[in-house]
């Protein structure tokens, strides 16, 4: 029997029994982890909206060794990103799809604090309103493929390492490659990227926000199709909200 | 793992909302040790409620026949449609007596952790009942979640444009501090959305 106090990201928020949730969330110290909260579907329950998907939680919880769930005794409030997310709908869903990539890819109850801290991150840019909700989307997709060791590359070649002798980006794009790749390392059904498309690419992963702002849309949306195929392609399965992000 | 027809209904049973392994295994428990008369009846309610019920083609509520109770009767105000997620929604509605108008049942909420967009809920067919104009106001009365609030801002803008003439009202349902609770127990949420909706006392 032991007491945990951390703080955490709940990501997911799922119905058990009658008036109970299992609460998937994203901690500093442990990583993912799910835990019950109890009676918090009643509506005088302490929890009250507490602990809703995009909330930034202190939590403690009370965990028994041969319990396979810990449960969630106290929880407060650090930012209740979810009410400034709700009512947009592009937020919504490019948010609900960082929670989902932020769970995927990220194991149960191994520490992950880089992702944690981009999550955050994240989360503060989205609700800032300052960019794109998909523009903040697929730039945290690409990093936290990068925290995970999938980094990929849009300048450099993916799979010689050579640089392009013009100083622009190489061309052809290469998901088992992972990025660019020189006309050497190119294998067949490599896709052709816009150059500029590259260029948006790399700013997002490199979080040059003001290039990646002024980009177009056209080339807005074949990033994130090179993004979502990129993800797809780490992942067993895609994610389920990807589909649903909707893009101006 | 058990033999069979008792892991097949294991199996079945987990496949229910709300129920994880362990409750399926006690449900399956349960009913082998019933009765044979009651599973019988149960089996057979099963089947018949799959039979008869269906959703109202009009507002997605279940019904007996094509149209529901609501919608056939006459006395029902149809200028007042009050959007909900589930048919158990309506009934919560109507055990108040406070509203008189139509329902428009969604199936739930916009969820995309589940997958679940506009395309997967009867939004389309709420836009087609509110084409001629009969509808002046709209409740939207989904739930007081994440999911319920996302759902009512997206219908919202979907609706916007019948506003813009004054000829459709939106509404949402007040949300807040419970009754008979204390304020200083009430989470930053649930007291910011009260302030939000705030309303006019007369003294
Ligand atoms: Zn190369
Ligand atoms: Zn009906």
């Amino acid at each position: 029997m032991s007491l945990h106090r951390d703080d955490g990201i709940v990501l997911r928020a799922q119905k058990l029994g009658e008036a109970d949730r299992v609460i998937t969330m994203l901690t500093r110290e442990r990583g993912r982890l799910r835990l019950v909260a109890k009676g918090v579907r009643r509506t005088t329950s302490k929890f009250g909206a507490r602990l809703e998907p995009f909330a930034h939680v202190d939590f403690q919880t009370f965990e028994r060794e041969n319990r396979a769930l810990g449960m969630i005794t106290q929880a407060e409030t650090i930012a209740p990103y979810g009410g400034q997310v709700v009512g947009d709908y592009a937020r919504y869903t490019a948010g609900t799809a960082m929670l989902e990539t932020a769970e995927r890819l990220t194991e149960e109850g191994e520490p992950a604090l880089q992702q944690y801290l981009l999550l955050l991150g994240g989360l503060r840019a989205l609700v800032g309103g300052e960019h794109a909700p998909g523009l903040v989307l697929d730039a945290f997709i690409l990093r936290s493929l990068s925290i995970a060791g999938y980094a990929p590359s849009f300048r450099d070649c993916a799979g010689c390492g050579n640089e392009p002798d013009d100083g622009m980006a190489w061309r052809f794009f290469s998901l088992p490659a992972g990025g660019v790749v020189c006309p050497a390392c190119k294998p067949g059904g490599a896709a052709v990227p816009q150059q500029a498309t590259v260029d948006l690419l790399g700013a997002l992963l490199a979080g040059e926000w003001e290039s990646a702002d002024a980009s177009e849309p056209r080339h807005r949306r074949e990033a994130s199709g090179l993004v979502a195929a990129y993800l797809q392609w780490h992942l067993e399965r895609g994610l389920r909200s990807l589909r649903l992000v909707e893009r101006q | 793992m058990y033999e069979g027809v008792v892991q097949d209904l294991i199996d079945e049973l987990g496949r229910l909302p709300n129920i994880g392994p362990k409750s399926a295994q006690r449900i399956a428990f349960h009913l082998l040790q019933a009765d044979p008369v009651d599973v019988k009846r149960l089996a057979e309610t099963l089947l018949k409620v799959k039979e008869t019920v269906r959703f109202c083609e009009v507002c997605g509520n279940v019904a007996a026949a094509e149209r529901c109770r609501i919608c056939l009767d006459p006395r029902r105000d149809a200028s007042v449609l009050c959007v909900v997620e589930e048919s158990k929604d309506v009934v919560a509605i109507e055990k108040t007596r406070e509203f008189r108008g139509r329902y428009h049942v969604l199936g739930g909420a916009l969820s995309p952790i589940e997958g679940i967009g506009p395309d997967e809920l009867r939004v389309r067919e709420l836009m087609a009942r509110l084409a001629d104009g009969v509808v002046t106001e709209l409740i939207l009365a989904t739930d007081p979640n994440m999911e319920g609030e996302a759902t009512a801002s997206f219908l919202a803008r979907m609706v916007k444009p019948l506003t813009a003439d004054g000829s459709l009202r939106v509404t949402r349902l007040a949300s807040g501090l419970p009754v008979g609770g204390d304020l200083e127990y009430a989470d930053e949420v649930t007291l910011g959305r009260a302030f939000a909706g705030r309303r006019k006392i007369d003294g």
